[in-house]
This record gives C-alpha cells, structure tokens and sequence, in this order.
C-alpha cells in the first residue's frame, strides 16, 4: 500500500493559517504524503493540485465563513475531473445548521475547533480509497 | 533556577514529572523568593510609575487619573449595519470605536472582485469607497470620538477616507484621534493579509508616518501587533520579542527614510494579545515598557520622553475561545482582561462568548463589554498602581521575559533585521513550531482545555448566532456598479494615474491617496494601481 496522499489547502481571501499547518504536520507524523498549498487558492487551483499530485483526500481549512461558496465549486471540479473517489474534508469555523447542508452536497467530514488531531487522523484512515503501490 | 526544578521533583507535585509549566511551556518553581532576583536594580529594571524604564506603568497615577479606553472590536455587513452596532455600543457605555473590515476590504479587492465571492460583509464591514466611508460614520462626530481601524495592507487608503469623512463633517485633522494598525510585518509574519512586496510595503508605512507628524499630529499611525503572532501559536516570549523588534524595524526605515526619531515615535502604539497565563502576560506588559523605554534612548537615541513610553491595546485571546460550552469563554475573558489591566493596559477589547462559533451577536458583545466594566468598577483593581510590582514571582518573570525578548533582537539583528529574518523565514518557523508543540501538549492532555480534553459534556444545547448572509454582498456589489457610473470617470483616471507616478517616485503618497479618494475611487482600483506598479507578494508556505 502506498501511502495516503492528502492536499490540504486554504481558499478564499482569508490568512489564518495556524490550523491548516498544525494539521498538515500531524498529518506528515501520522505517515502520510501532505501537499501544503499555501494561501488564498482557487477551487480550481486546488482540484488542479490533487489532479496532479494524485490526491487521496482534500483538506480545506476555511474560518471566514466562506465555505458555502467554495464546497459546492471544489466538489463540482472534483466531479468534472473524474475525480469523484477523492475525499473532500473540511476543518474551521462552521455553524452548526450548514453541518447537514455540506454533508448534503457530498463533504465528507466536518471538524469543528477543538477537535483532536488523532481523531482526523482516523478519519482520513478510513475513508480513503484503499490504493495499492503503482 | 535547574536547582529549584529538580526541587520539585522530591515534594508530592500533581503532576509525574514534578513539571509545572505557563501556557507558553516555560517551567515555573514552585516558590520564588529574594534568590531568584540576584542583584535585581529597583530604579533600573523597573522604576516608579511613570519613570524611566516605565516597567511599572508610563502614568504616575496608572488608572485613577484615567481608565484604560472600552475599546470593542466590531464590523460586519453593510455600513449602516455596523453603524447600528456602533451607536449601540457608545450608548451602552463603550468610549472608543474599533472598526473590524472584511476579507476583500483588508486584501484590497472591491466586492465584485471573485476572489471576494463569499467573503463580502462576512468578518467585517465592507467598504469601497468614500460613500461606503461616509455610510459607516453617519451621526457619529470624528472629532469626539476616537476611532481604531484594523488595515493594514490598504490602510493608507481607508485612513485617507478617514480623514477625508472628517474634513466633510467639519473636524479638523490636527485634532483627530484614533489608531490605524498598519503593521504590515506582523501581517508577514502571522496573519498573512499582506498584499505588495515587504520593502514597498515599508515604504506606504513611512509615508503614513511622515504625513501624520504634519498633517495629523495626534493620530497613532501604527499598532504594532504582537496579537496575530500570538494568535499563530507563538509563546509570549516570541510574541514580546517579535512585536518589539518589529517596532524597531519601522523606526530604523523610517529613520533611514530622513525622519526624526522624536517626529514620528510617539505615535507608535502597540497591540498585544491577553493569553490565559494570567502571570506570564502581566510580566510580558511590564517587560515590553522596559525594552521600547531601553531600545528608544539607548539604540535610536530618542530626546522626547514621550518617544520612550509604550503605550498598548491589548485584546483578549480568540484562540483561546472554545466552540465547545461557549460560556466558559466568559470566565476565560475575564481571567485574561483582568492580567491585561494588572499589566497597565491603556486599552482592551473583551471577546464575545461566541467567537468560536461566529462573529458575536449583540448581547454576548454587550456581555463582553460589561466584563471590563466590572473589572473596573467593582474589582478594586484599578486604585493601585501596578499592585503586583515586588512581588518576587512577577518580578523574576518579568526579568525572564526581558531577557528571553532581548536574545531574540539579537538573532534578529544578525539576520539583517526583521524585513530580512521574514524573508527567510525565521519567526514563521519558530511560530509553527510551536503552535504544534502547544497542540501536542493537548492531545497528551499535558495541558488541560476545560470542556475539549476534560470535563467534556456530550449534549451541548445549541447557541444563537449572528449568521451573516448574502444580503451584504449583494447590496455592496450593485452600490459599487451606481458608483462607478454616477462619478467623475476622468478624475478617477487622472487621480490614479498620479498614485502611480508617486509610487514610481519616490514622494509621499498620502496626497494623491486623498486625491483618489475625493474622486471616489475604490480600494480596489487605488490597491491595483499599486499592484501595477510594485507587483504582488506570494509566500513560500512553510509547514
């Protein structure tokens, strides 16, 4: 087995990126290939990235309030692409009546603050594609 | 200090390691006393209130002449929503405005930009132009008041809109008060709302610095933030020494720029974050006094006294805020806004309970503010000058600080300075270095978050929240499209046109903002203008 490849990313115009960097290290310690975008991304920008880093799962960390606008766009990509199997997680400051709204739409997994690390860890375990060494 | 530690470690202690640490993982002794102040200087470490090195305050009579400032943070939606929530906060009480702008106002993007889809009226209050300008401070006098505005990138066009609403209303800028933040090396360093290159960047900054000493003498035209810094995961240490060594970077590339140090320095302001070590942060105010006193004289030279006082905001810690039974969050502000008013605050803003979850509805904003009322009012702690000056433990940490700080500047200086040391990284690193120990430390439960890895609850009753729609995107973006067909084309163009030749020059550009600015130009379009000529900056993420 390869290991798990995750693109994690920061969309929208928003620079708090304590979160997105803490996960992505404990991601890299957990075993698993993590492809840090940097700010400010595109839906497109960070389809493109997990096209050509052959993604296993999304992460996207989004505090501003934004992610209404940007899931819907990233999961639409993702279904252009072919690339239906990939995981899309997001992580950040999100009400609690949008929760079922972007279940709905197809976002896997939804971390609040607070949540613990080794419990994204877990998550990413199980839900991504079980994938063999090419 | 090791002998005391391994002390511990033969007396029953809670704790197997016999380790006691701060929130920032600097260990503690389990007592202090007159050894652990070896030759400790009364009148040269920290002084009587309101001399020289000002560790224990820069007014002789601390809070009995006058309070720190109410200062609450807010902004979101429309002008005029946020001038609602203005008015209500000055009638409950508030003695200062603190304006908080959206994602697309602080990175310079108008609202009908993409990159702003999404993001319009959401953090903060949107504004464009000198209409929206005029629309956020309707019935509210500019010369009674005092304001502070948090920008930073395009915070030389949102001041000159300032200025420009004041002028109409009739105030004079030679007697305007208030704060804009302006601090675009923290923004490098932690919040990463940056938009041109650090060295232009600089530049805007000096510029702001030199108009001001002319044209609006009382305006604090920076607050130098150790806020974000810490919000990023630095320990107090960074976050001390950071700020400070920002502040001497914007004093030597101004002073390099042909000011005079006692010109533009005592309008410098700082900004720092009130974290939940309720000992730690008071020693790292009373530190910050001592080292901007001692960096003023002894390395600028500094004449003025009143270019020696570090006179700071400071605003309790959002990431300390838990989603999770969101009203512990009170009791944490007040822990935090009590350590910032022992360390002789001259400003606080108290967090809402719910800012976990969403910007703060009115009446956890009003909760928030009545916080620091009871801290002033009922607490006592305001009668007394700097009660916790002598006492051995603050004393030591204080010292601790100081030091920890000054081995900072001098890795710094090596580097070539702060402008230098981000280029190549340096305080990003350290910050993500230890924003992750501090989340290792909580998975391993080795510090304690009550309600997220102890004393948890499964079934939370659900919070009201302020949610903000699309109603404020939608309003901004067809306001914008009126502008820009009911104004004067020709002047825009032509006013633009001179903000570029300025920024390829190398005048002040503050005189042409205000001209761009009367024309009714856009954030957007005076921020591109600038971008044309000075290109845009992209970080290299480090992890």
């Amino acid at each position: 087995m390869r290991k798990i490849r995750v693109v994690i990313a920061k969309p929208g115009l928003d620079g708090h990126d304590r979160g997105a960097k803490v996960i992505a290290r404990a991601l890299r310690d957990a075993g698993m290939e993590v492809i840090y975008t940097g700010l400010r991304q595109t839906a497109e920008q960070i389809v493109s990235a997990a096209l050509q880093e052959d993604a296993d799962v999304i992460g996207l960390s989004i505090l501003s309030g934004a992610h209404m606008h940007v899931c819907p766009r990233v999961l639409e990509l993702l279904r252009e692409k072919g690339l239906d199997d990939v995981v899309l997680l997001v992580g950040g400051i999100i009400p609690d009546v949008d929760v079922p709204r972007l279940k709905e739409m197809g976002v896997r997994g939804i971390f609040l603050p607070g949540t613990p690390m080794q419990e994204i860890v877990d998550f990413i375990v199980a839900s991504a594609r079980p994938r063999v060494e090419v | 200090m090791e002998s005391s530690v391994a002390e511990q470690g033969r007396v029953p202690a809670r704790r197997a390691s016999g380790v006691f640490t701060t929130v920032s993982g600097r260990p503690v002794n389990r007592l202090y006393t007159s050894a652990d102040l070896p030759g400790f200087d009364y009148d040269r470490e920290i002084g009587d209130p309101g001399c020289f090195p000002y560790t224990r305050g820069i007014h002789e009579t601390g809070y009995r002449g006058k309070l720190w400032t109410m200062r609450q943070f807010a902004g979101f939606g429309t002008p005029e929503e946020t001038n609602a929530r203005y008015r209500a906060l000055l009638r409950a009480g508030g003695t200062g405005l603190s304006v908080a702008f959206d994602l697309p106002t602080l990175m310079g993007r108008d609202p009908d930009h993409p990159l702003s889809l999404g993001e319009v009226g959401k953090c903060g209050v949107s504004i464009a132009s000198l209409a929206d300008m005029e629309r956020l401070f309707e019935g509210i006098p500019l010369g009674e008041i005092t304001t502070s505005m948090t920008i930073n990138s395009p915070a030389p066009m949102i001041f000159a809109m300032y200025l420009v609403v004041a002028e109409k209303q009739g105030a004079s800028w030679q007697q305007l008060s208030g704060t804009i933040q302006n601090d675009i090396l923290k923004e490098f360093i932690a919040q990463k709302e940056y938009i041109f290159p650090p060295r232009p960047s600089m530049r805007l900054i000096t510029d702001v610095f030199g108009f001001c000493a002319r044209e609006v003498p009382k305006w604090n035209t920076i607050s130098v933030s150790g806020y974000h810094i810490r919000e990023a995961g630095a320990t107090a240490v960074q976050e001390l020494a950071f700020t400070l060594r920002d502040g001497i970077e914007y004093v030597q590339w101004a002073v390099d720029a042909g000011l005079k140090v006692d010109d533009f320095t005592p309008r410098i302001s700082f900004f720092f974050n009130a974290h939940n070590d309720f000992f730690e942060e008071i020693a790292k105010y009373r530190a910050a006094r001592r080292l901007w006193a001692e960096v003023m004289r002894d390395r600028f030279g500094a004449a003025d006294e009143r270019s020696w006082k570090l006179r700071f905001h400071s605003q309790t810690a959002g990431v300390s805020l838990t989603a999770q039974q969101p009203y512990n969050n009170v009791v944490r502000t007040a822990i935090q806004a009590l350590a910032a008013v022992l360390g002789g605050t001259n400003s606080l803003h108290t967090n809402s309970l719910d800012e976990a979850l969403a910007l703060p509805t009115e009446a956890a904003a009003t909760l928030a503010l009545r916080t620091q009322q009871v801290i002033a009012s009922e607490s006592g702690v305001a009668n007394v000058v700097d009660p916790l000056g002598g006492s051995w433990f603050v004393e030591a940490l204080t010292r601790e600080m100081y030091e920890g700080a000054r081995a900072y500047f001098d890795t710094i200086d090596r580097m070539g300075g702060m402008v230098a040391a981000i280029e190549q990284g340096f305080p990003q690193k350290e910050i993500a270095e230890s924003a992750y120990r501090f989340q290792q430390a909580v998975e391993r439960k080795e510090k304690i978050i009550v309600g997220v890895n102890d004393f948890v609850v499964d079934d939370e009753p659900p919070m009201p929240i302020l949610y903000i729609d699309e109603t404020a995107a939608v309003r901004q973006t067809a306001r914008l499209r009126d502008l820009k067909t009911g104004r004067d084309q020709a002047r825009v163009d032509a006013a633009l046109e001179t903000l570029r030749t300025a920024a390829r020059g190398d005048g002040n550009t503050m005189g042409p903002l205000l001209d761009c600015v009367r024309a009714y130009a856009t954030v957007g379009e005076m921020c591109d203008a600038l971008r044309e000529v000075w290109g845009e900056y992209e970080e290299v993420p480090i992890i």
